[in-house]
């Protein structure tokens, strides 16, 4: 993408700010979307209507939403910690939004192919952990702390089974680079890694139970890690009012919220880049039909947007049928189920990868 | 061994369970009804502001002392004889002029003790239930049709046929045919 | 060195999503594992029991109304039983058969909130809205009959304020067959649930003999295995020919007298009040209700004591009459107070989520609790 601004306009500066500010806006809408979206889907699942006086079907919610946000008093105790509270969400909505610079949206349209795609997705995550302390920590307030710390120790916990799972991924695949990934998944769905990955050998038959084994446990991490129900301990409203973003109001509130979307967002682009075919249609492309170049890329796009939001609408769909896990639960769930279960599944593939 | 396999069986058992039932609930109609532009028809027995239709009142108090809450108050002045105040619409002969009649909704509970003892039933509770105010003043609903002045005017009249018939009585033990009262000119 | 630790006070305060009204609970904890637990009440007291003593006994109907404000059908159940056995008066059966069914709409309207609420505090909070959806059928069918869906007014001292609605029997019967299908949805989305079994079973652990000492009644009680129900063991109005079974908690998914054995007693209890309404339905018989009540209640002078199983336990009213129009002294034996003494033994032990869940199961209301 990088290439494309620079040719367009020649100037460094000012293609590196294109390339960065396009996942911004792209973070940005998604949040709009999804905030909409969630208001929609809950009201429909409890029988409700959910928002529909702001706009048709009340599409313009969020926007208002955002500008009552934007215009709120950032009225802020005086017993805080001042530099790390402002630095917190910065930190929280910077981990979420770095992901982004990895993550192709079609073959040609990516932020930055490097080699280590994934890994440097892994890394940047961890940011938020950071943040989370820091909100906590500096807000001066005890539920502020509890819920921060719950947060921290669910977040790094739920990291392992996530790695164990993309470990496993990248021994099959053979590669760390998300474009890569995605490539050597091409031609109908039955080629994607849900189904066993490329080709046509014994291996890709024996591998597809290992492989919804995989997804699901990659599945539950991912909800665990951007704290959506059944794992939103940290935010649970009947137990601890907010829990670490009780003290922020207004933008620094905003803030968060963006981050929690477009950790969501993020998060089920990884798993259908790695499990479902990333951008790659099911069923071929019009664009090679009619043989035009650029409308490929177009549809790359499209296919790979619908990925990312039907697993958006499935992390809605368990919010509103689960009940939330205890806090010691939610840690048995991941050292003693998720964890052994990644483990031997890693194995298995191995071996199975080395046929 | 065996506890741990069921556990998770039944985790992810359980889980698709209700998440179907909540997939089924996506594409049911929703129950609300979109207020303000669609209203509910409430039955006909239902519970709301009062409303006393003030011709029909007799003046008799027991609504005032049926209420819990105490949030009836009535004032009245005997009429004098040869007065016509009319009747109500079930046939009484009013004899009490109601220069009072005030309701503070806001401290109504809704019970609707006041209706039942009623003889004429002007007092009946309606279905308007949007009838909130900005000043809290505006609750107290007043009911009397005469305003202060007849009120006043009223009270004074009575006052001076009292008077007339204590003097006439006092007159009467030296008199003993009593004089008639002077007609009232106001009506 | 030794490490000096100190235990945490943690203020539910009064105001708080999920403390089912103005209740304040002092919480020392010790990391997450709790201490001690001390409730702070009278945040909603209101003198109900003075006000009782300035009022005629007709005018006190209003204010018990208010008591346990999501099960008023059953609070002026217990009272107009108190002044009509001082009075001596015999109501016809046409009345008490619909008390009967009326208590127990009442008693299912209820069940509904508390196990709403209870799902709601743990997390699941899409059943809330199901149930309260089928519970406006039952407050609609109210609201026709006496004109009111929440504070009824409607059992007076020796008969009813109105007759039933001529589409009663119709909608009543309708919405017991309606109803039988959401308590089945909801038993699959929630009762089963492997999470919600895992935050409520084996947690607030109630042995029977605690909860007798406490002279908890109600699901609390049942649920800890006692089967002990007023209207089985010491009946009132016409409860001995209804046949229907006492539900108790058997410890299905982990120790009797949990808190998934009382949310148990409750979906059961619904279930057994739709038996009951189903028997009552058909055989009203005729009559007037209004025809025994009295035109001055001005009962002897004396005491008398009547009790009813509300929802969410006995309520018992006692009552002085100094053979005044007034009371002289009424006092109110709330099942939600003394199911609060219980609370804090349970939560010895356990961690701070589990104080919600707790609460959520004995199912408290604060009208009551404070009078």
């Amino acid at each position: 993408m990088y290439q494309f601004f620079f040719e367009l306009t020649g100037n460094v500066i000012i293609s590196t700010l294109a390339v960065a500010l396009v996942p911004l806006i792209c973070v940005l809408l998604v949040t709009l979307f999804g905030v909409w979206l969630e208001r929609k889907v809950s009201a429909w699942m409890q029988d409700r209507v959910g928002p529909n006086r702001i706009g048709p079907y009340g599409i313009f919610q969020t926007v208002a939403d955002f500008i009552k946000m934007l215009q709120k008093e950032d009225a802020v105790s005086s017993n805080i910690d001042g530099v790390l509270y402002n630095i917190a969400p910065v930190l929280v909505f910077a981990g979420s939004f770095a992901a982004f610079a990895v993550i192709p949206f079609a073959a040609t349209i990516v932020g930055s192919d490097i080699q280590v795609g994934l890994f440097y997705m892994l890394a940047v995550s961890s940011f938020v952990v950071a943040g989370i302390l820091m909100g906590g920590w500096s807000s001066n307030n005890k539920y502020s702390l509890l819920g921060s710390m719950r947060s921290v120790a669910q977040i790094i916990s739920y990291e392992i089974p996530t790695a164990l799972v993309v470990l496993s991924m990248v021994m099959l695949t053979g590669t760390l680079s998300l474009t890569q990934i995605s490539e050597l998944q091409t031609g109908y769905f039955w080629h994607w890694n849900i189904f066993g990955g490329p080709g046509w050998a014994l291996s890709k038959f024996l591998l597809i139970p290992f492989m919804i084994v995989g997804f699901i446990i990659l599945f539950i991490s991912t909800l665990a890690e951007v704290n959506r129900t059944p794992f939103d301990i940290p935010e649970a409203e009947s137990e601890l009012v907010a829990g670490y973003f009780t003290e922020y109001c207004g933008m620094k509130y905003g803030m968060f919220m963006l981050a929690e979307y477009g950790n969501m967002f993020a998060v089920s682009l990884l798993i259908s880049i790695l499990f479902f075919g990333g951008y790659q249609s099911p069923f071929g492309y019009l664009g090679n039909v009619f043989g035009i170049k650029w409308l490929v890329s177009l549809e790359q796009f499209g296919w790979f947007f619908a990925k990312g939001w039907f697993f958006i609408f499935v992390q809605m769909w368990l919010r509103w049928t689960l009940p939330r896990l205890r806090v010691d639960q939610l840690m048995t769930l991941c050292w003693k189920y998720l964890i052994p279960f990644a483990v031997v599944n890693l194995v298995i593939i191995g071996i199975i990868s080395l046929l | 061994m065996r506890e741990y396999f069921k556990n998770t069986w039944d985790g992810l058992y359980t889980v698709l369970v209700g998440m179907r039932i909540t997939f089924k609930h996506l594409f049911t109609p929703a129950v609300t009804i979109q207020y303000p532009e669609v209203k509910v028809k409430l039955p006909d027995r239902v519970r709301n502001r009062l409303y006393v239709n003030i011709d029909d009142c007799i003046g008799c108090d027991q609504c005032a002392r049926a209420c819990p809450v105490n949030c009836i108050e009535i004032d009245t002045v005997k009429s004098i004889p040869g007065e016509d105040l009319g009747t109500t619409s079930n046939g009484k002969k009013k004899a009490l002029w109601v220069t009072k009649f005030n309701i503070d909704i806001a401290k109504c509970c809704y019970c609707q003790l006041c209706v039942f003892p009623c003889p004429t039933e002007c007092i009946y509770m309606t279905d308007i239930y949007e009838f909130a105010e900005f000043e809290r003043a505006n609750l107290l609903y007043k009911f009397s049709a005469l305003n202060g002045e007849e009120a006043a005017q009223k009270k004074v009249n009575y006052e001076k046929f009292q008077a007339e018939k204590e003097a006439s009585r006092q007159v009467g033990t030296a008199k003993p045919k009593p004089e008639a009262p002077a007609q009232p000119s106001a009506n | 060195m030794s490490l000096k630790t100190e235990t945490m006070v943690l203020n539910m305060g009064p105001q708080h999503p999920s403390t089912h009204g103005v209740l304040r609970l002092e919480v020392e904890i010790e990391g997450e594992v709790i201490k001690k637990v001390i409730p702070h009440l009278g945040y909603l007291h209101r003198c109900f029991e003075k006000h009782a003593e300035a009022m005629q006994y007709n005018q006190v109907v209003p204010y018990t109304d208010r008591l346990d404000y999501l099960a008023a059908m059953g609070n002026n159940f217990g009272y107009v039983l108190t002044v009509e056995k001082l009075l001596g008066i015999q109501v016809p059966e046409r009345v008490e058969y619909i008390r009967v069914i009326m208590a127990e709409l009442q008693r299912i309207a209820s069940h509904t909130v508390a196990i709403a609420t209870n799902g709601a505090d743990i997390g699941a909070l899409t059943p809330f809205l199901y149930l309260f959806r089928d519970r406006e059928h039952i407050l609609t069918i109210f609201e026709e009959t006496c004109g009111a869906r929440m504070l009824y007014n409607y059992m007076w001292v020796g008969g009813l304020s109105h007759d039933i609605h001529p589409d009663f029997v119709r909608k009543t019967k309708e919405f017991v067959n309606y109803f039988k299908s959401t308590i089945v949805e909801v038993d699959n989305l929630l009762s089963y649930n492997k999470i919600f079994i895992e935050r409520t079973a084996n947690i607030g652990v109630l042995p029977a003999d605690v909860a007798i000492n406490f002279g908890a009644t109600g699901p609390v009680l049942r649920g800890s295995g006692v089967k002990f129900d007023l209207r089985k063991d010491d009946p009132y109005s016409i409860y001995n020919k209804f046949d229907f079974e006492v539900p108790v908690g058997l410890g299905l998914q982990g120790t009797v007298g949990d808190c998934w054995d009382r949310y148990y007693v409750r979906m059961r209890e619904m279930e057994q009040s739709l038996r009951i309404i189903e028997q009552a339905i058909d055989n009203i018989p005729e009559g007037d209700v209004q025809s025994a009540i009295p035109k001055r209640i001005k009962p002897p002078k004396g005491t008398s004591y009547a009790r009813v199983e509300n929802p969410r336990g006995e309520l018992g009213y006692f009552l002085i009459s100094d053979g005044n129009t007034n009371p002289f002294r009424l006092k109110v034996r709330a099942p939600s107070f003394v199911n609060l003494e219980v609370f804090g033994e349970l939560c010895k032990g356990h961690l701070v989520a589990d104080v919600i869940a707790i609460l959520g199961s004995i199912d408290i209301v604060l009208g009551e609790v404070d009078r």
